[in-house]
């Protein structure tokens, strides 16, 4: 059994007084496919930041294959939530995913017709090969948050954080998603991050439901329980086998 | 006009305006893209500050202009960064206190100071030589900084929480940007003063924003852009003297050309891509 790629041991972390994690403890495997579920405010975002250094946590241990947190550039690849862009910014698809060869390349040098292949072969990879001198900020919300996953594979990294990944995109280009990071999670460890019970699914191997607190250990199954514990509400869980179905009940329709 | 060309004072003003045109294309594409240009405005009115305390003192004043502009970018970056102020305010405050210090050590200073007014608007006519050495040597490390660091002031520039993911020392990174954008912002004090420089640094970077979507292709629309602007307002300005009998500091000029070139190149790109992606410009 190799060494977990990430490990957080009572991670708590506040915010002007308020408590956004409290005593999270989780390990990512190698081979894992996890999702983490939670309502907004839930502090999912705040996970994956912990995890890639970019927020100290207030108390608890971070281990990022083998070393600190913020250490591992380059082999941890982050795909942000799209929103954040700024898509007036002057930048063509393929400078974008050029980023993610930042580390491989390193300071003072600029970058070379490999790390150019390596951009395209990323692009390639998540079917946006035509578009590589297309302006960023005349894509879909779809093509735009594929180009980020391929910012990300082109840091060729061994672990894989991804922040609502599947926010902003229709079905059909959901679907194809959903499809690319089952391939990918045969070879790296996937994280994933969703308020969407729905759009987990049937397809990632484990989930864990994140509110404030981490409920339930990252298990294969996902139980009523955590999700009720997360939530704060009555939630009915539906299996068929494979896939499963999960279905929250609320008193009434809408937010709970 | 030929013969005029091999007086050395003109050639001196066209050295110094083309050359400061270099650096201000380059750095005003990033200040553009980054959407930083109050900074920069702050910066280049905070460096009044240094001004006067050269007048007071008795040391060149664009020495001053020059460690003001950088101390400016650097209390800005560092309280917006650390201590959590909000940019805008704090932009402010660095913007007004560099102009209150500017007069009062003007005001400290024995007898009149009489071209004070060519920091504040401009003044390219008497310029030195030395002037033309300094502004070449800034566009040498512009020129460098972008060539060795351009993927990394990109990166920062486009996502910081990425490039910090990636390595990339963004908070230097970002401290160097806005040391070079003060010293662009202070050499272009001499073309068109204090007051003006923010319009130089941006509107030939706005009007290649027109025509280009990428950073590198800015930059080589804005600077020959600048340089139209600095020569037309030049232009303006000695022919206005030789035919009208007009005194019209070239200056406000430049900015008076700027501002109409960005309007006639929005509408010709409006007329250019109308019915097409608002963005694109690929064929």
């Amino acid at each position: 059994m190799s060494e977990p790629v990430i490990a957080l041991e009572g991670v708590s972390l506040a915010r002007r007084g308020a408590a956004v994690l409290e005593g999270v403890s989780l390990t990512v495997a190698h081979d894992d496919y996890l999702a983490i579920l939670g309502p907004n405010g839930g502090g999912k975002t705040t996970l994956l930041q912990v995890m890639l250094g970019l927020v100290r946590p207030d108390r608890g241990l971070v281990r990022v294959l083998g070393g600190p947190a913020g250490r591992a550039h380059g082999q941890i690849g982050y795909v942000p939530q799209d929103v954040r862009f700024d898509l007036d910014f002057p930048i063509r698809v393929l400078d974008v995913v050029l980023m993610g060869r930042l580390a491989a390349r390193g300071l003072l040098r600029p970058f070379r017709a490999a790390d150019r292949a390596a951009a395209r072969a990323a692009l390639a990879r998540v079917e946006m090969a035509e578009l590589a001198e297309r302006p960023v900020g005349a894509l879909s919300g779809g093509q735009r948050q594929r180009v980020l996953i391929a910012r990300a594979l082109a840091m060729e990294p061994r672990v894989l954080l991804l922040d609502e990944p599947m926010a902003s995109l229709d079905e059909r280009i959901g679907r194809n998603l959903w499809e690319l990071l089952g391939e990918l999670a045969r070879h790296m460890a996937v994280v994933l991050v969703s308020h969407d019970i729905g759009a987990i699914s049937h397809h990632v191997r484990s989930v864990a439901c994140l509110n404030v607190r981490l409920h339930g250990h990252p298990s294969r199954q996902l139980s009523a329980e955590a999700l009720e514990a997360a939530y704060g509400c009555s939630v009915e869980l539906l299996l068929h086998g494979h896939p499963h179905r999960v279905l929250p009940t609320h008193g009434e329709e809408g937010d709970a | 006009m030929i013969e005029a060309l091999e007086l050395p004072f003109l050639q001196r003003v066209l050295a110094a305006g083309l050359l400061a045109s270099v650096a201000c294309g380059i750095v005003g594409s990033y200040v553009v893209a980054k959407r930083i240009s109050t900074l920069a405005g702050g910066v280049s009115h905070a460096a009044f500050g240094g001004v006067g305390l050269g007048y007071w003192l008795g040391f060149p004043p664009m020495l001053g202009a020059a460690a003001f502009g950088l101390l400016a970018s650097w209390v800005i970056c560092v309280a917006w960064r650390r201590m959590g102020s909000a940019l805008d305010t704090m932009t402010s405050m660095v913007w007004a206190v560099g102009m209150a210090l500017g007069i009062i050590f003007v005001s400290l200073a024995p007898g009149y100071a009489p071209d004070l007014m060519s920091f504040l608007f401009g003044n390219l006519l008497f310029v030195p030589w030395e002037y033309v050495r300094l502004v070449a040597a800034l566009d040498v490390a512009v020129l460098a900084t972008v060539l060795l660091l351009g993927k990394e002031l990109q990166a920062v520039a486009f996502d910081e929480e990425f490039a910090q993911v990636a390595g990339v020392p963004v908070e230097r990174t970002f401290l160097l940007l806005l040391s070079i954008s003060a010293l662009t912002v202070v050499a272009l004090i001499r073309v068109v003063g204090v007051v003006l420089a923010i319009a130089l640094l941006t509107i030939p970077a706005m009007i290649a924003r027109h025509w280009s979507d990428s950073l590198r292709g800015m930059m080589l629309i804005a600077v020959p852009v600048c340089a139209a602007c600095v020569l037309s307002g030049l232009t303006g300005s000695w022919l206005l003297a030789d035919l009208a009998s007009l005194s019209v500091p070239p200056g406000p000029l430049v900015v008076v050309v700027a501002v109409l070139a960005w309007t006639v190149s929005g509408a010709l790109r409006r007329r250019r891509f109308a019915g097409h992606a608002p963005v694109s410009s690929a064929a």
